[in-house]
């Protein structure tokens, strides 16, 4: 019955997608937004996203934009820490920044009756960030102990080491956070210069959804915009180069547990065969209980609790990668496992089956995400972030509709190699013999 | 939980009705209860063609006998282990094969199941949900595996994690009674003699419609709600007589507590102090609120609370914070925590808190503190409103923690009326308690040798 049930179901996902209507918005200083109008809830969702992020850190001062960004909500203009703060909760806005190797997010939430005085608190923090010396000083302490506690995480070094293989120099091959010595030595002056290098009108993408209307939006945008400089001090990121090898990398770590984390070549969003390598991610390890290393490795046999992979399309350098934590005796057990499905991929391909349900998924999962006003914003300038058109919400299902078992098969077998997969192992693993060993710095 | 992804962020301060609308049903919100019992919340948001369906079974972890700690998550995970018609792991391929997402977790109170879909999928996971509320089969060759999962969670979550073990002790030493000092997850002896026969007597006893709560959020009108839910649960029988909830309850605490655990693996001291507490009761939610507000005032923001100005923003501490969630069947834990600057030694860093809180006690909130909370909570309103799916988890934790729906619709009026009187007896009555746990998560001694880290690591 309930089979039944479920062939009749997959017949009506022919249905057209709902339509998003996206607006191309150009304020009066001619920076552009895209808008997603609704009005039935009385509040503005908006995203600003700051090209290069924490990879525009100057080479001798890695951490310093990651600890600007975290001072920039410590007090602007005439108002210190507290009564920044305090003006904020008087409005009940949320404004919260955050930084990534990609870019510097900046996200606000605005009650329509005072939206304009919560643009104007943001556009003080962007533009007059008082950087205090005790506000920068409990900062970096704070940064500090965040360095000294991912130096006692298996996950973060698991993550740190893979990042330092792949990338080496580029500041993908670095944590944002910068280490103990380059955070101690930052001034006032590094601060400055860091935000020279990433907040500006040149590099700013935005979206927005909610209670607004474009001409409205962009007379918002400028009001945030306005004190800040025309271009960055800094030029975008170069693009990095994959330095990965085959091979396993054991650090000892005292835990009953060894985290897994494994990584190999992927593929830059706009390459031809991205959305076959996205579909074959799918049916290999992103597909949570779907995927068959959930299948093969928890599912039948129980060695994790979760074990998922991912394509990270860096807008600098991408990988293929996963990850899983397991029980250091069957650790071996479970590398073989993942060793061999990921050349059943390329050797034998996907079932007609798998790709029809990876397909479905895919494509009704897609407009699922935008049911919300913050979330609908975010994803508007994530698009704009990577360079999609404004018709893609609208088109990227088709893309993915029309992706065969031979593109799935020809993207594994150019990228998914076992023999060309890292693995990181963090922990006392069991039955798998090291290539190389790192330590804990 | 059952997948390591997810995370489900829950509101601090929730809120439903519309500002003059005092104990009304919010007009996109609709309740009504089939003849079998089940008791059914419809959630109204058009703007995607998105629906949630939850159902949450008021059962949880403090409802497990002693000894068989963990058997209510167990269940939870074997849940997806297939029915009289559907083959183990077929439910969640399923939803995932028609562009859903699902999952399920487990709490002391409740343990509840959930499908995020296309609206027009609606009936499909309604119908899967309903069959597995009546006709679970546990195959002899997956629970074995199974088990071997729930131990891996447990070793990723909580063996992996010294602050999780730590709050794990901690609560075992807050309550010397009452199951909630037992971890949700299970103690790893007791969950390692898990059976089959465990799992099938459990989900026996107490899966049934008059159970449980079926929740429905999003792109879905309350008639085509109420046609698919007697169309797919309707016929389920009742269970009849479902027993009060009468968990062991705590005696008379006269013994302030402290603690210390030492882990090579933390980097950090920090500290916190559990306090015993009342929850949310039916009709009875003034004192929650009050503990409520009184966790934003002293901790809710580093820049503006009493606890960040008094010590976040001189650099005595680096973080420090106040949390107290009222949804909760029996009394609860308002707990406070604070990682100290690191030229500040654990007694002087707890001397300093306790300036901090008797200052506080003496001079009661400040007005204008207490006017900004108030607005953040009106606010919340307000944002709470772009997410049918957290409003779904708000009616959901209530109704399974034992309010009724009037009441998680008052909770908004009932934060707005707390007055400065009110939270100044809340803070006397809590901070002078002596039914406190405090304790140190401390970094190895300097003596340790690698032995005694190893079997610290293990206990």
């Amino acid at each position: 019955m309930i089979r039944a049930a479920f062939a009749l179901f997959l017949a009506v996902l022919a249905a057209p997608a709902h339509a998003i209507d996206i607006q191309e918005v150009t304020s009066p200083n001619g920076i552009k937004a895209w808008l997603v109008e609704d009005h039935s809830i009385p509040f503005t969702a908006l995203k600003l996203d700051f090209q290069g992020g924490a990879s525009l850190d100057a080479p001798d001062h890695r951490g310093a934009i990651n600890m600007m960004t975290a001072t920039l909500e410590e007090g602007a203009g005439k108002l210190g820490s507290t009564e920044y703060a305090r003006a904020l909760e008087d409005l009940g806005a949320k404004v919260n920044f955050d930084v990534s190797d990609d870019t510097l997010g900046v996200s606000m939430q605005a009650l329509t009756e005072n939206r304009d005085e919560t643009a104007d608190l943001l556009a003080l923090a962007l533009a007059q960030p008082r950087f205090e010396d005790r506000a920068m000083e409990r900062v970096r302490a704070q940064i500090q102990a965040i360095i000294r506690s991912e130096a006692n995480d298996p996950q973060s070094i698991a993550a740190k080491e893979m990042a330092r293989q792949a990338w080496g120099d580029h500041p993908y091959g670095s944590s944002v956070n910068g280490t103990a010595d380059s955070i101690a030595a930052l001034t006032r002056k590094d601060l400055v210069a860091a935000k020279n290098r990433v907040l500006a009108r040149d590099r700013v993408v935005i979206g927005a959804a909610g209670d607004i209307t474009a001409q409205e939006l962009g007379e918002l945008v400028d009001r945030i915009l306005g004190g800040l400089p025309e271009k960055g001090t800094a030029a975008l990121p170069a693009q990095a180069e994959l330095q990965l090898t085959g091979g396993v990398t054991t650090i000892d770590w005292d835990s009953p547990q060894t985290v897994v984390s494994f990584a190999g070549p992927g593929l830059p969003i706009d390459d031809p065969d991205y959305f076959a390598a996205y579909v074959a991610n799918h049916i290999l390890g992103g597909g949570g209980f779907s995927s068959r290393l959930m299948e093969e490795i928890r599912e039948k046999r129980g060695l994790t609790y979760g074990i998922g992979t991912g394509l990270a399309t860096g807008i600098y350098g991408q990988t293929w990668q996963g990850g899983m934590a397991g029980s250091n005796a069957t650790t071996g057990q479970a590398i073989d496992l993942i060793r061999q499905e990921w050349d059943r991929m390329a050797k034998d391909g996907v079932s007609d089956q798998e790709l029809a349900d990876a397909k479905t998924y895919l494509t009704g999962e897609y407009p699922l995400r935008f049911d919300g006003n913050g979330k609908i914003a975010s994803i508007l300038s994530g698009m704009q972030l990577v360079g999609f058109p404004v018709d893609y919400v609208n088109t990227r299902n088709d893309k993915v509709e029309a992706v065969t078992a031979a593109d799935v098969q020809r993207v594994s077998q150019r990228l998914l190699h076992s023999d060309g997969l890292r693995f990181v192992l963090v922990g006392r693993p069991e039955g798998i013999e090291a290539t190389e060993s790192a330590q804990i710095d | 939980m059952r997948q390591p992804a997810l995370t489900v962020a829950l509101p601090l301060l929730l809120s439903l009705t519309a500002p003059a609308a005092q104990a009304q049903m919010p007009e996109d919100v609709t309740h009504f209860t089939l003849p079998n019992g089940l008791e059914t919340i419809v959630i109204e948001d058009h703007r995607a063609p998105v629906v949630v369906q939850m159902v949450w079974y008021r059962i949880g972890a403090a409802d497990e006998q002693p000894g068989k700690s963990g058997i209510a998550h167990y269940l939870e995970h074997l849940m997806f282990k297939g029915t009289d018609t559907l083959e183990p792991g077929e439910f969640s391929k399923t939803v995932t094969a028609n562009g859903g997402s699902d999952n399920a977790f487990t709490s002391y109170d409740y343990t509840a199941y959930f499908q995020r879909i296309a609206a027009d999928r609606l009936p499909l996971v309604m119908e899967m949900e309903a069959d597995r509320m009546a006709n679970l089969q546990i195959g002899e060759d997956d629970w074995q595996a199974e088990r071997q999962v729930v131990l891996e969670e447990r070793a990723q979550r909580i063996d992996s994690n010294p602050r999780a073990l730590f709050a794990e002790e901690r609560d075992a030493v807050q309550f010397y009674n009452h199951p909630y000092g037992r971890p949700i997850i299970g103690w790893r002896q007791e969950m390692e003699g898990l059976t089959r026969q465990d799992a099938i007597d459990w989900y026996d006893a107490h899966y049934a419609p008059d159970d449980a709560v079926l929740i429905l959020a999003g792109d879905v009108t309350p008639e085509k709600a109420r046609e698919l839910a007697e169309k797919y649960y309707g016929d389920i029988p009742a269970k009849g007589d479902i027993a009060a909830r009468l968990r062991p309850q705590e005696p008379v605490q006269n013994s302030p507590r402290r603690i210390e655990m030492h882990d090579p693996r933390v980097a950090q001291p920090t500290f916190t102090r559990s306090y015993l507490a009342t929850e949310r009761n039916p009709g009875d939610q003034k004192p929650a609120a009050a503990l409520t507000i009184l966790a934003e005032l002293l901790g809710g923001s580093m820049q503006t609370s009493v606890l960040g100005r008094e010590l976040a923003l001189p650099g005595k501490a680096l973080w420090v914070n106040a949390r107290y969630d009222g949804l909760s069947v029996d009394p609860t834990t308002f707990m406070l925590s604070m990682v100290p600057a690191d030229d500040i030694d654990p007694d002087q860093a707890e001397k300093l808190l306790d300036q901090a809180l008797t200052g506080f006690l003496a001079d009661g909130p400040d007005a204008d503190d207490l006017a900004r909370v108030k607005t953040r909570i009106r606010a919340a309103q307000i944002y709470s409103r772009d997410s049918a799916h957290g409003r779904a988890y708000d009616y959901g934790q209530g109704l399974s923690t034992g309010l009724s729906v009037e009441d998680v619709n008052d909770w908004p009026d009932i934060l707005a009326e707390i007055t400065a009187e009110d939270i100044r007896d809340a803070a006397e009555k809590l901070l002078n308690s002596k039914a406190t746990v405090s304790g140190w998560l401390l970094p190895a001694e300097q003596t340790a040798t690698p032995a005694a880290i190893q079997s610290e690591v293990q206990k």
